[in-house]
């Protein structure tokens, strides 16, 4: 079997152990919460006969291991089963809510990991240069800040003075691409700030390694121009960290977003997740922890096969 | 204008511009075209840096400080980078010590080879990958037509110093600088590459700096040979005058190092460790097949070969760091656990190793002295001050000054102090019996003199009996008792070394003895005609 096929075995393997792992933690800590669904629609005047009636009525009076076996035997059928709260099945919660991620993560990861690679490779060709500590300096302070802060500074500078994009990203399916482009313009901006850093830093680290090689002087000394060395010679061979940061940072976009969504108010899986676990709504909350454990765990093995495919030594072993 | 490239006065530095370290001191060179010359000196004689800066590069942190090298009439230490690219790889081109790691391993060797012609617009590249193949068949590539499609890491060491050649030629440049080109070949690789090296310079008559520590290579590749030691002049000459009569000391000193011999003992002894029908593999892969060697008490038997032919691996058995898949290993007559920790204390204090790598055997966050009392508290239970005067008594067999070095960090030493640090550490534990692998392959000749020296006389001071693995026959006819010729995994031949050196019985090993460069400049020319 060949290299790339027995890591994506093993790694499948591996994925559905820990998406199930993942389900019995959130089950346990949802578990470990005070109180649960009946008592949070009832309210805290609730009768205990008429708790115990909701309570019947979900099916929240059963043992915890039943509830979760039953659970999990309507997962492995396809079937995430209906939002305890309300009554809607969590697959068309999910689906609207997931679009709205995907779009939000795929905005800011069109403008960042370009931005962040590029200044990456010229902070590497201009090593220790007053650009290049200008990028780091830059790019750290972005990381250094809590993301709600940036936030509310980028709101405050473009949309209250400029008055340029709103407030809120409020979107919905009548919106069309180019209004959903132009109300997610802060947040998406937010994210990119938060992220940039990262894989800059990490860019510009694997390229700076690379350049120590023996094939750089050779390449150098055949008379090759410095943005050809660092993109030729250098890049394949410092692809394999810098994919990899890439893919942690993706996940980031699509599981990290939940603070960024609730400042301009977006409705992604975020906002989705935080309503959930305060409703104790367990079946939500399930769906949308396995997602994002389940995009941990994908651009994790995709990040392991583009690392083996940019190195000619184990893509054929 | 016959001088094509004319070095004055250069003066390299590198560190503070207040307290430099100086590089290079003032150093002549000039050269004609179609003129080979030869740059010789132990490591940290600046020769690389002199190489590096015919062409108008220095090394990161190192810089041009004062004389001028004018190449072609232009002066190249003024350029700016633009326009010495135009002339790097087009009009003058470098050929690296490691060709495994110069090759970028991303890209196909066909790619890299006609980059810098199709780069600076001398040819397309359809002519260039032509032009290529052309190359790889003069330097003798197999399948010179595919062969480029590889990539590096699908080609033997010696294919790529060929490829490397062939890639420098591209531009067919004035000027090549080989830098230690065929250091890390095998011999009979070695003589292969060199001549091919050879046939092409002198094909485009190309003018050529070969940078080297080694004398005999030198001689078959320079009209004139000039002799550096820290980062000065020596002395220049001729090759066939330099070798006949060398007029400093230290040249003269150079070339001595090759005069050490011990005479071969041949009265017999019994074997203190013998192999018998040792096979053992990776894997499937099989690496040893019946291996039956003797290793005389208080005797040096060298283990010979070149890489691949499995002399580590069986170094590796013997030391119980890898079960055999079948035969056994005798100490004194006795069946010797398969594995070392099956094996009792004493055992394992007797059989001690020196490895080729001083730098990553020897832990560099350890003082000298940590490094020496560890095993002599381990495997001899010394403490306090028993331990201290046994430290100081090793210092001493080494003959390095304890009250000098003992406090020394690792990194703080040279190579051959740390080498001498390794051979200690092996001492420590009082060992009968040791394996020593290519302790000096690492070394220059004078250091590499100095340690062999220092081994021969440990031995007839303890008794020793060495197990002695190399890959350089200089080496083997210095000090070898017994050889023993390794090929592929087996034993071609073994014997007493006069009998090994005057009378070889095989094939192989008459190769292998052949392809050993001599101080003859004709040596290279004859040996091709030979063959």
């Amino acid at each position: 079997m060949s290299n790339v096929s027995k890591l994506i075995l093993q790694r499948l393997i591996l994925g559905v152990l820990t998406l199930f792992a993942v389900s019995a933690l959130i089950f346990v800590g949802i578990e470990l919460q005070p109180g649960d669904l009946a008592q949070q629609i009832l309210g805290q005047s609730a009768t205990p006969e008429t708790l115990a009636a909701w309570r019947a009525e979900l099916g929240l009076d059963l043992p915890a291991h039943l509830r979760y076996l039953d659970w999990l035997s309507g997962v492995a059928q396809g079937d995430l089963g209906n939002s305890l709260a309300s009554r809607r099945p969590v697959a068309d919660l999910l689906m609207s809510r997931l679009s709205n991620t995907m779009f939000l993560a795929a905005y800011a990861a069109i403008i960042a990991v370009p931005v962040a690679v590029a200044l990456g490779l010229l902070a590497a060709m201009w090593r220790n240069s007053p650009f290049d500590r200008g990028v780091n300096v830059g790019a750290l302070s972005a990381i250094s800040m809590p993301e709600f802060f940036v936030a509310y500074v980028l709101i405050l500078v473009f949309s209250i003075r400029l008055g340029w994009f709103p407030t809120l990203a409020r979107i919905d399916e009548a919106t069309s691409l180019g209004d959903a482009v132009y109300r997610c313009f802060l947040p998406a901006l937010t994210l990119m700030l938060v992220v940039v850093a990262h894989m800059m830093r990490m860019t510009r680290a694997a390229i700076i390694n690379v350049l120590a090689s023996p094939y750089i002087e050779m390449a150098r000394l055949k008379g090759v121009p410095r943005w050809r060395v660092i993109l030729r010679h250098a890049l394949p061979n410092a692809a394999a960290p810098i994919i990899n940061v890439v893919a942690l940072n993706l996940a980031y976009l699509i599981v990290g977003v939940v603070v960024v969504e609730a400042v301009f108010s977006y409705p992604g899986m975020g906002q989705l997740l935080v309503d959930a676990v305060s409703s104790r709504d367990l079946p939500v909350v399930q769906a949308v922890g396995l997602f994002f454990a389940a995009t941990y765990v994908t651009l994790n093995v995709l990040a392991d096969i583009l690392s083996i495919m940019s190195n000619p030594r184990l893509r054929r072993g | 204008m016959d001088t094509l490239l004319d070095m004055r006065g250069l003066r390299l530095e590198a560190g503070p511009k207040s307290d430099p370290t100086v590089i290079l001191h003032g150093l002549d060179l000039q050269l004609k075209r179609g003129e080979v010359v030869g740059l010789v000196g132990e490591s940290g004689a600046g020769k690389s840096s002199a190489g590096l800066a015919a062409m108008g590069v220095v090394r990161d942190g190192v810089r041009f400080a004062g004389g001028s090298v004018t190449f072609d009439g232009t002066e190249l230490t003024s350029q700016s980078p633009r326009r010495l690219r135009k002339l790097l790889g087009r009009r003058m081109a470098y050929v690296a010590q490691s060709a495994a790691a110069s090759f970028n391993p991303a890209h196909r060797v066909i790619d890299q080879v006609t980059e810098a012609p199709v780069l600076h617009g001398v040819m397309s590249r359809p002519e260039a990958e032509e032009d290529a193949i052309r190359l790889f068949r003069q330097m003798q590539l197999p399948d010179a037509d595919r062969i480029g499609m590889r990539y590096p890491h699908q080609m033997s060491g010696g294919q790529l110093q060929r490829a490397m050649t062939g890639m420098a030629m591209a531009c067919r440049p004035d000027l090549i600088v080989f830098d230690e080109p065929t250091t890390a070949l095998d011999v009979t690789t070695q003589i292969e590459v060199l001549g091919a090296m050879r046939d092409i310079v002198e094909r485009y008559d190309a003018a050529a700096i070969y940078i080297t520590h080694d004398l005999a290579v030198v001689s078959q590749m320079a009209d004139r040979i000039m002799v550096m030691r820290h980062g000065q002049e020596v002395e220049t000459q001729p090759t066939r005058d330099m070798l006949a009569t060398p007029r400093e000391d230290y040249t003269r000193s150079l070339w001595s190092v090759r005069s050490l011999n011990r005479p071969a003992r041949v009265e017999p002894r019994p074997a203190l460790l013998e192999c018998r029908d040792l096979s053992a593999g990776y894997g499937d892969v099989k690496v040893l097949h019946d291996v039956s060697v003797e290793l005389p008490r208080g005797r040096t038997t060298t283990v010979v070969g070149e890489s691949g032919s499995g002399k580590s691996t069986l170094a590796k058995v013997i030391a119980g760091l890898m079960p055999p898949m079948s035969g056994q290993v005798l100490w004194q007559g006795d069946p010797l656990p398969a594995d070392y920790r099956a094996r009792g204390r004493d055992l394992l204090h007797d059989v001690q190793m020196i490895y080729q790598m001083a730098d990553t055997a020897l832990n560099p966050r350890h003082t000298v002295r940590e490094t020496l009392a560890r095993p002599a508290r381990f495997c001899r239970g010394l403490t306090g001050k028993a331990l201290q005067s046994r430290v100081r008594d090793l210092m001493e067999l080494i003959e390095l000054s304890p009250d000098k070095f003992l406090d020394r960090r690792i990194p703080e030493l040279s190579g051959g102090q740390k080498q001498r640090i390794g051979i200690a550490r092996a001492l420590a534990a009082e060992p009968r019996f040791v394996i020593c692998d290519e302790v000096t392959s690492a070394l220059d000749q004078l250091v590499a003199g100095g340690i062999l020296r220092l081994l021969m006389r440990l031995q007839d001071e303890l008794d020793l009996t060495y197990m002695f693995i190399t890959h350089d026959l200089a080496t083997v006819r210095a000090i070898a008792d017994q050889v023993v010729i390794m090929q592929k995994g087996r034993v071609v031949e073994q014997g007493p070394r006069d009998r090994i050196f005057d009378a070889p019985q095989q094939d192989y090993t008459r190769r292998l003895l052949e392809a050993v460069p001599q101080m003859d400049p004709d040596w290279l020319s004859r040996v091709r005609a030979a063959s």
